[in-house]
Formats: C-alpha cells, structure tokens, sequence
C-alpha cells in the first residue's frame, strides 16, 4: 500500500460534509479530483487520518448561467467538462482558452476547478484566470458561509484563506465587460506539464479605440498567481500597438514578476519568456477586442 | 488493518464486489487483487501514463485513484479493449501493423488513452494525435511509430463504422 492508512468517508450530501470536516478539521483532507492530493499521499507527503471524498456531491458538478450574462461554476466540475461547455466558451472565454493547457485529457477528467483553486499551485493555470477574471469564491462551513475575491483568496505558495473547517462550493464568474478582448499562453517544456512562465491577458477598448482597461496575470513567477498592475496601468488611455505592448511586457518582466531559477530555466530565462509571451498575450486579446466590437479598426 | 468498505464495481463488463482498504489504490486493486496485470504501473505519481483506465469511460490514472471511489462505477481496462481472444481492437491491430510498441510497458495506457480520443476525434491531424499523446510516456519507440498507429487505426474504424 503506497498511502499510509486513514479513515475514509464519501458523504452523499454537502451539509453532511460541512458537518464531517467541521468535526475533523484539523486531521482531514477534501478529496476532489485527487490529482494533487493522491500523489503527496502516495509519496506519504501528507498522511491525513481521514479523508472525506467529494466525488458524490453531483450537485457541486454544473456550470449555470447567471441573469446578467456571467456563470456561477460548482467546486466539483472537473475541468474536462469546462473544455467541453458551450456556456463557458460563449460567458468565460478567456476560461475556455486556458483548460486545455491545465495537465494532460487523463487528469483533467478527474480533476475539479474547485481542487485546482484550492491547492492554490502557483504554477497552475486556473488560479491565475480566477483573478484574471476576478472570480468570486464561495466558502462554506456549516451554518455559515462568505464570498471572497480571487485576489485575497490566493495568500502564499499552495495557501488560501480557506479555513481547515471550510469548504469552497462554487465560484461566481462575472460578465465579460463588453469590447473586451483576452488571450492566455505558456511555455511548458512539453505540452500538459506545468508550465516555465504562462501570462493571461484581458484588455478593453474604450471610445477611439484607446485602451479603457488592461489586466496581465501570471504563473509560475512567484509564489502566488501574480497580477502585473503597474503593466496593465501604464496600458490605460494609450492606443494598444506594439510599442504600448513591449513597454507593459518590459514594466512586467522587469520588475513586477519575480521568477525563480529551477532545474528546466534560470530566472533571467523567465523573464526573458515573459516578456515575449506578454506581447503575443496582449496582441492576441486586443484583435479579440476589436473583432468583439465588430471588427471595424 | 485498518477498517475496510464494500466495493462493487463493473470492471471489463463483469460485476465485482470486494472488501477493500480505502487506501488501496486502483492501480493496485487491478493488478494485485484481480490479476489484471496488463495496466502497469510505472510512477504512481500520475506523470508516465501507464495505468490509464477507462472510468465511466472517460481515461483516468489509476495509480491517482483510491479503488474505493471505483464504487458503483465503471471500468474498462485493456484486458477488456479486444472483442474476442480471437480478434484485436482496431486500434490494437494498427499498433501491431504499425510496429507501434517495443517493450510494450506504455502501450496498455496509451491505447486506453486514445481509444477514447477517437471516438470523440475520428479524424484527427497528427498533430492532434500528439497533443494527445502527451501523458504518456514511451521509453522505445521515438513515438513515431505510435503516431502512425493511430492515423492508420482512425482510417481503419472510418472504414468500419462509414
Ligand atoms: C502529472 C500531473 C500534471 C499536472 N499538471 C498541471 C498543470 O499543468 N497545471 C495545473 O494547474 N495543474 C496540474 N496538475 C494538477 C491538477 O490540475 C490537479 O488536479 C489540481 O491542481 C487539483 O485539483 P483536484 O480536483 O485533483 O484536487 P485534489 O487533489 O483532490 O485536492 C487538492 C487540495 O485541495 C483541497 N481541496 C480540493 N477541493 C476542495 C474544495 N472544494 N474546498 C476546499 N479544499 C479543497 C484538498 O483537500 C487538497 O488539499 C497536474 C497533476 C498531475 C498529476
Ligand atoms: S503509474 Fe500512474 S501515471 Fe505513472
Ligand atoms: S514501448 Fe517501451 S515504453 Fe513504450
């Protein structure tokens, strides 16, 4: 037996496992998809004492639309079922680009959205889109609940603001802002690994053609999904072109990132990456926001 | 030992019911309890690829599955892929034709891997053919031979299903 021995319930209901991990809080472990979790269980990485598997709240697995065009997405949709669903490829388009790169087909058909925000992996793509995006996390505990913005939700390397005896259950996708363009891109060694350096991307067009508003995210550069403000900023108001482009992608790299030499690419590769990658991102998003407001330039 | 649960599953068509350790992986489950030893098992960390199974048909690792969540669901492994001792899945007979193993340790994953992949892709570019190759892991052929394999097995199923 590879993971050391603990006690394992599968509650049918959500109350039933608010109430389970509210008695246990401090022993055991959610298991979702188990795509991060069974691995460091079976390297004895961790060692709950008990688990309580997920996998039976079929009511945490939906992707519903929402009156003013966003989605509301439970914790329990494996990430297979975004990449196949029309609602997130029409109301979270910028969602709908980025799961394929997520991992392999075999571990996105377990893995859930609610286990990839939770793990909070900085290297992991679907943390960045939720602050991208600015996704609203659900956060339940028995007899209580609150909503929590994507950007105080990621707190540290593989850490959230979830507390041991919660459970996050759904997220809140806004609408897409109208003449609003995205994009997301990476560079992994191969294809489904997790990636050196990957940047998502949403810009908006104000009157003129003038860039109203600007978003950079990325993964990979530090211990969190990291959000270039001072990038995004400097895009505001100027016409989005090739030189408004590389001088974000330059306040970004430069200064607002902070990669990690490891093993595959130095910290200067890094940067290097990002740098091009902000560009292409930036390129790809504006088209996007120009074909979204009718294709006249 | 610690406690144990029921679990009843389908595995290849055929009911099981056993009393299983909630930490016994499915991996494990397949080859160790039921002697199915054609999914193998090569990283147990979900990396190489090599004991992707079908569950509820979709491919999955079993090395990051606890058998017990097998319970009340499906299982096709490659022992279950053939439809008679006598004949091999189309997909199968394409590795064969095509020389797509050497060892064969990659090959159980990879075609439950991709018998899927056709099913919802009957047409696919090579280069989709590798996109969806990637996680799996083959230490021999160059992949190249694989790649064959599968336009050549797509070929073949359009042929047979028109
Ligand atoms: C070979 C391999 C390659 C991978 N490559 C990538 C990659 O390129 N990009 C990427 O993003 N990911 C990658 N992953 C990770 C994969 O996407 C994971 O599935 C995902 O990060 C975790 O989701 P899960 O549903 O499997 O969660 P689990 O593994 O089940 O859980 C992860 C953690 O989150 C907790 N948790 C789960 N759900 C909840 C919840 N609803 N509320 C509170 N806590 C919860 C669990 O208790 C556990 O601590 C890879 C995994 C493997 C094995
Ligand atoms: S043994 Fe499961 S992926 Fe390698
Ligand atoms: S044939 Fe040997 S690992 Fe693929």
């Amino acid at each position: 037996m590879k993971p050391a021995a603990f006690d394992y319930t599968a509650p049918d209901s959500l109350e039933e496992t608010l109430a389970v991990l509210g008695e246990h809080a401090d022993d055991a472990k959610l298991l979702a998809g188990g795509q991060s979790l069974v691995p460091m269980m079976n390297f004895r990485l961790a060692q709950p004492a008990m688990i309580i598997d997920c996998n039976r709240l079929r009511d945490l697995d939906f992707v519903r639309q929402t009156d003013d065009g966003g989605l509301r997405i439970g914790a329990m949709t494996r990430v297979r079922s975004l990449e196949r669903d029309l609602k997130v490829e029409r109301s979270a388009p910028l969602l709908f680009e980025t799961v394929p790169w997520v991992a392999h087909p075999q571990i996105r058909a377990r893995g859930t959205l609610g286990g990839s925000l939770a793990h909070a992996d900085p290297a992991a793509e679907l943390p960045v889109v939720a602050l991208a995006r600015r996704f609203r996390l659900r956060l339940r505990h028995t007899g209580s609940e609150r909503w929590v913005d994507a950007k105080d939700f990621f707190v540290g390397l593989l850490e959230t603001t979830l507390e041991p005896r919660e459970m996050l259950v759904e997220v809140a996708v806004p609408p897409l802002p109208r003449r609003t363009g995205w994009a997301f891109t990476e560079v992994a060694r191969r294809q489904g690994d997790y990636a050196q350096v990957g940047v998502a991307a949403l810009v908006t067009l104000g009157d003129g053609g003038s860039c109203r508003d600007a978003r950079l995210v990325y993964l990979s550069v530090g211990e969190t999904p990291i959000e270039a403000s001072r990038a995004a900023l400097s895009l505001v108001g100027e016409s989005l072109d090739e030189e408004s482009f590389a001088a974000a992608a330059e306040t970004a790299a430069g200064s607002e990132i902070e990669p990690t030499s490891d093993i595959h690419a130095s910290a200067a590769y890094k940067r290097h990456l990002a740098r091009v990658l902000t560009v292409r991102a930036l390129r790809r998003a504006t088209e996007r926001a120009w074909a979204a407001d009718g294709g006249a330039r | 030992m610690s406690q144990t649960h029921t679990v009843v599953t389908t595995i290849n068509g055929e009911r099981t019911e056993r009393r299983l350790e909630a930490r016994l992986l499915l991996s494990d489950f397949l080859r160790h309890e039921l002697g199915l030893t054609g999914t193998h098992v090569g990283c147990e960390h979900g990396v190489c690829g090599a004991c992707t199974v079908l569950f509820d048909g979709e491919p999955v690792r079993a090395c990051l599955t606890l058998a017990v969540q097998a319970h009340e669901h499906e299982i096709l492994t490659v022992e279950g892929l053939a439809p008679g001792p006598e004949h091999l899945h189309p997909l199968q007979q394409a590795f064969w034709e095509a020389h797509g193993l050497q060892c064969g340790f990659c090959t159980a994953g990879i075609l439950m891997t991709l018998v899927p992949f056709l099913n919802e892709n009957p047409d696919p570019t090579e280069s989709e053919v590798r996109h969806a190759l990637s996680g799996n892991l083959c230490r021999c052929t160059g992949y190249q031979h694989i790649v064959d394999a599968v336009l050549k097995a797509a070929a073949a199923l359009r042929a047979r299903d028109g």
